[in-house]
């Protein structure tokens, strides 16, 4: 997977490089990209081939996921893999809206990493992936009383 | 505001992104931001120490600014600080903005690298992890050459915890990725292996994508992960939808670890072990039955979790190509996904069956589905799949269905979208060549084929047809009068305009005999669109009425006429007054057996491989050419370079050569096919294998510099090679950094002793180029290969070339070589476009005498225009395309990068074909530049 990413007409709201490009590149392949799935009609197949790469894209509500993935990949998983991101910012949040992604983006992120990592899934359980989320949660609470802050995560 | 659900209440951040989004303008906008930056800026310079919450909110707030797309140029270092924070939130947002904005300033990454590896040996399994996350999102050379060999340790260590095995594992597959020299193989790449029977599924899945990727590139070592993978898919697919609890999706059950597994399978081929084949041979036949059977679920997850590992499982059948009965299988699943209501499986279903088409297996089950193919193309709403299904036509085609193929192709065309039609009309002169049994309905066709998409009949195609009239006489009548007659078209392209002059010119007698198109009709016919036409046709068209006068003597005053005219013999374009002057002197001072020879008809041309082919190879890689085709190519190859290869424009020699006519002058100039087996060698890809070509042989000389020159204009390639030792070398380069790989063969069964290699930059070069390496292993096996990585600044701009030392030890005798290495100036190229205006505004701008370098010199090399393009690209430059007034001449443009500054380059090449010379001028901002360019470069042509 080169680049995951999620934006709405003309704001990108998340976007994770997995190849290591200068910002000028990326924003430039982004302004493309954006452009080129904003062009798509619905109901138009969720796959298009984008210079050599493949991009799968998929729509909920007003926002945009999409991914650009090699050309030997799966394209039905890489549509999985949107949708279980979707499923875990949902249960995260309970029931996510735009304004979840925009105010805790940090947190997007966070699961991001959990769930995907250098590109490749990590862990596809959800309860798996909410669970780290959820513990990492506890932590900055207990954080704020302070001491055995540490003994107590070698544990869990 | 709305609720913030969870979160770390930062309400400092949460104000600041309400105010944002309340901004009504852009330019609100950005003076709130910088407002922002300005309290942040104060906060950090102030001299009250932060507290952690404080800092984490300001990075956390510098963070979002970015992500608007705003450039941030501070709070590294705070975000570094919190790095090494004990308060887990502070460290996490710490590592986010090290991961989203990371930079390579060398203190920095020292500092990082440093808190790192504290959270790493920190046994804490959740700062592990954030640690192991930062480098898998960072990945930079540096954190590799830091950590490389510390992760595989964590991976394999017994007391790790599950969840940290699974970051080291994607970490370590993202630095192998990056930085492959790095990654050692070693004891633990057997454990790793191990890991696919792992209880815990998350693990398998993150180390799985690992092991792929790792059995690409070392297939033998990790041969024992196929009966383990096959093991696993069968438990995974025998299991009930319910045995692996929250692995399962949408009652799949583990679609994305079975994706991987069949897709790891893929790197090897099928098992040799019977019982292990076996039970795969099961897996896959029971993937194919489940698709048959009615959904657990109506939801598209279900079906697409489903279907993802059904296509995964019928790519692995079509890379195995040996089970017939697996194949027509699958042939009829995909064929049911067809018609499909879901645009996504049909989409997949043509493009699989593309693969498909290409196994002797399943091509003629492929071929029962050609209507409803045909059916897609005419009806699918997106492009996007009518281009699958125009891919698959052209796939399934054979002798058989050619006809039909052909026709819907050549119908679809005249609506088909903007995007796809030259490559559909590659396709269809390519599949009319291939498959054509009588002559005629090739000429029907390419000529329908220029009538509905003229624009986008490229000169290949056109040159095509005539190469293949002339060479077959009993095409030759045919396509004279098919090509009269579409020319009555009151709009007739100008591609159909060239073809019918040529054509006419060389054949118009054959039709003579009929009054419909008597000599005279078809001089009319064809002048009467000369003035409509651009210079090349109408010189083209000019050297037809030449021939006419030969053909056909009763034409002659009406052609002479013509070519007195002032709008001939005085036309401001040099090429066509120069036709006319010569033909009109020619057609009147020649004997009519001097006209006979010189105009004599033309010799068929040499058989070679359609350039037609060659194009759309170009296009589409060397991936998109199916199996017969290899075939086809394999068998033209011998001849490719061998029959006579005509001069770039034979035309405009032996229009200027008149006075002493040879025979078989070309007089109308058809360019010769480029010669495709020489260009891509230049081309600089980092795909060419490096021993592609063979390296001259030669003896160890005090400093050799053979092999150096000639990779001016590439990258790849081999520099060196005697009886003993084959360097070769891979290099990229980008802005003034550049990284070269040397591979190191021994070709002797013998172990090479104290090997050693010492790279040294001569005199004032060690000032100027900065080259980093790292010794090798001083044993060299026999047979095996090492590698060594040479990282390469340049500071400012240089001349020498450094040098590469060599010594070792060959059955006791000490070996001892010295070579120059390919890195010259011009690797630090930045190519620039400009415009023709641009191009000769800066041209005058450096007009100092000192600032221009100068050579006229004879060619050593072919000059055909493709080649000389291939090397000007694999310079660097940008290759301008309209901007010399003379379309012979080529300009390039470019900014060479140093680490002092940037010198900008202008180039224009003049090749003259007749005198087989060449004038190069160089012009930079830089007059040592100039000159070194000029220096290289009149060498390689």
């Amino acid at each position: 997977q080169h680049v995951f990413m999620l934006f709405r007409q003309g704001k990108l709201r998340l976007q994770k490089w997995y190849v290591p490009l200068s910002d000028k590149e990326r924003k430039k392949i982004s302004r493309d990209l954006v452009q080129t799935i904003l062009a798509r009609k619905p109901k138009m197949c969720s796959f298009l081939e984008w210079r050599d790469l493949k991009i799968v894209y998929k729509r909920y509500a007003s926002l945009y996921f999409c991914c650009a993935v090699e050309d030997q990949d799966n394209e039905l998983i890489t549509l999985e893999i949107i949708h279980r991101y979707v499923e875990l910012l949902d249960k995260y949040f309970g029931s996510v809206c735009e304004l979840d992604i925009i105010f805790n983006f940090e947190k997007a992120y966070f699961i991001l990493d959990e769930f995907l990592l250098g590109g490749e899934a990590q862990e596809t359980s959800k309860k798996n992936v909410l669970k780290a989320i959820e513990q990492a949660d506890l932590l900055q609470e207990e954080a704020e009383a302070p001491r055995s802050v540490l003994e107590e995560i070698g544990l869990t | 505001m709305p609720a913030v659900s969870k979160g770390d209440g930062m309400r400092g951040l949460a104000v600041f992104i309400s105010d944002i989004r309340n901004c009504k303008s852009k330019e609100a906008e950005i003076k709130r931001i910088n407002k922002e930056l300005a309290n942040i800026r104060s906060k950090f310079k102030g001299d009250k120490a932060l507290d952690g919450y404080s800092k984490k909110k300001y990075v956390c707030k510098l963070l979002f600014i970015f992500l608007l797309g705003h450039d941030i140029d501070f709070g590294h270092m705070e975000a570094v600080n919190l790095l090494s924070s004990n308060k887990y939130t502070e460290k996490q947002i710490g590592y986010l903005f090290i991961s989203v904005l990371v930079n390579s300033n060398s203190e920095l990454i020292r500092l990082i690298n440093n808190a790192i590896k504290n959270d790493l040996s920190s046994r804490n399994p959740t700062f592990m992890c954030l640690a192991l996350h930062c480098i898998a999102n960072v990945g930079s050379r540096e954190m590799a050459e830091a950590f490389a060999s510390e992760i595989p340790r964590i991976l394999v260590a017994g007391d790790t915890m599950d969840s940290v095995k699974q970051s080291a594992a994607l970490c370590l597959l993202r630095l192998y990725k990056t930085s492959p020299d790095l990654v050692l193989m070693g004891e633990w790449t057997s454990r790793v292996v191990h890991l696919l029977n792992d209880q815990h599924m998350g693990v398998v899945t993150a180390a799985i994508s690992l092991i792929t990727c790792l059995s690409q590139k070392n297939p033998d070592e990790f041969k024992t992960c196929v009966s383990l993978a096959v093991s696993r898919l069968s438990r995974i697919v025998s299991s009930a939808s319910t045995d692996l609890q929250d692995y399962t999706y949408y009652f799949v059950p583990a679609p994305w670890l079975s994706c991987k597994l069949l897709r790891l399978l893929q790197c090897y081929p099928p098992p040799e072990d019977g019982a292990v084949k076996g039970r795969l041979v099961e897996c896959l036949e029971t993937i194919l039955n489940k698709a048959q059977e009615p959904p657990k679920s109506k939801k598209v997850q279900h079906s697409n979790a489903k279907n993802a590992i059904l296509f995964e499982a019928i790519s692995l059948i079509i890379h195995y190509d040996s089970e017939p009965n697996l194949l027509v299988r699958a042939c009829n699943q995909l064929g049911q996904f067809l018609q499909h209501r879901e645009t996504n499986l049909r989409y997949l279903a043509l493009e699989s069956m593309c693969t498909l088409a290409s196994s002797e297996f399943s091509h003629e089950a492929v071929k029962t589905h050609i209507e409803t193919v045909i059916n897609a193309l005419k009806t699918e709403r997106d492009v996007s799949v009518r281009q699958r299904a125009a891919d698959l036509l052209y796939a399934m085609c054979d002798r058989s269905n050619a006809k039909q193929i052909v026709a819907e192709m050549l119908s679809y065309l005249e609506t088909a979208d903007y995007s796809i039609r030259e490559e559909m009309v590659l396709k269809v002169a390519i599949l009319a060549e291939k498959y054509a049994i009588d002559y005629s309905w090739y000429v029907d066709t390419i000529l329908n084929l220029i009538r509905i998409a003229g624009d986008y009949v490229s000169e290949e195609v056109w040159y095509r047809v005539i190469q293949i009239v002339i060479n077959r006489d009993d095409v030759q009548g045919y396509a004279a009068k098919t090509v009269f007659e579409a020319l009555q078209a009151p709009a007739c392209h100008e591609n159909m305009v060239k073809v019918g002059g040529y054509i006419l010119g060389e054949f118009g007698n054959l039709i003579a005999g009929d009054p419909r198109s008597s000599p005279l009709v078809q001089f009319n016919l064809l002048h009467s669109k000369f003035h409509l036409c651009s210079v090349p046709t109408r010189a083209l068209l000019l050297s037809a009425y030449i021939k006419f006068i030969n053909l056909f003597p009763e034409t002659k005053a009406t052609i002479q006429e013509v070519l007195r005219c002032d709008s001939q013999i005085r036309n401001s374009d040099v090429e066509l007054q120069q036709r006319a002057v010569e033909y009109l002197k020619l057609s009147s001072i020649a004997s009519t057996d001097v006209l006979a020879t010189v105009l004599e008809e033309m010799p068929p041309f040499p058989e070679r491989e359609s350039s037609i082919l060659a194009k759309l190879k170009k296009k589409k890689g060397p991936g998109a050419v199916s199996v017969t085709e290899l075939e086809d190519s394999k068998r033209e190859g011998g001849e490719l370079n061998g029959g006579g290869d005509r001069g770039p424009d034979t035309a405009a020699m032996a229009a200027s050569n008149t006075s002493t006519p040879s025979p078989s002058a070309d007089l109308l100039g058809i360019r010769s096919a480029a010669p495709v087996g020489a260009a891509p060698s230049s081309a600089g890809s980092l795909l060419v294998d490096v021993f592609s070509e063979a390296g001259p042989t030669a003896p160890s000389a005090a400093v050799n510099d053979d092999g150096f020159l000639r990779f001016v204009c590439k990258n790849n390639g081999v520099l060196f090679e005697n009886q003993l030792l084959q360097i070769g070398i891979k290099s990229e380069y980008r802005q003034n950094l550049g990284r070269m790989y040397l591979f190191y063969g021994n070709k002797t069964s013998v172990q090479f002793a104290s090997f050693t290699t010492t790279v040294s930059c001569p005199g004032e070069l060690q000032s100027q180029l900065n080259v980093q390496t790292k010794p090798v292993e001083p044993l060299v096996e026999g047979g095996a290969q090492i590698q060594q990585v040479l990282n390469i600044e340049c500071l400012s701009d240089f001349s020498e070339a450094p040098l590469l030392n060599i010594k070792f030890r060959y059955g006791g005798a000490l070996q001892n070589l010295t070579l120059k290495l390919p890195v010259t100036i011009n690797k630090f190229f930045q190519p620039t476009e400009m415009s023709s205006h641009d191009f000769f505004q800066r041209w005058k701008q450096l007009s100092q005498p000192q600032q221009e370098a100068q050579k006229i010199f004879k060619a050593n090399h072919s000059m055909d225009t493709e080649v000389l393009k291939a090397k000007l690209l694999g310079l660097g430059t940008a290759l301008l395309d309209n901007v010399d007034p003379n379309p012979e001449n080529y300009v390039c443009a470019g900014v060479i990068q140093t680490k002092s500054q940037q010198v900008g380059c202008l180039l224009r090449l003049e090749p003259n074909a007749q005198a087989q010379m060449y004038r190069l001028t160089l012009r930079c901002s830089k007059d040592s530049v100039s000159r070194r360019l000029c220096e290289l470069l009149a060498q390689q042509f």
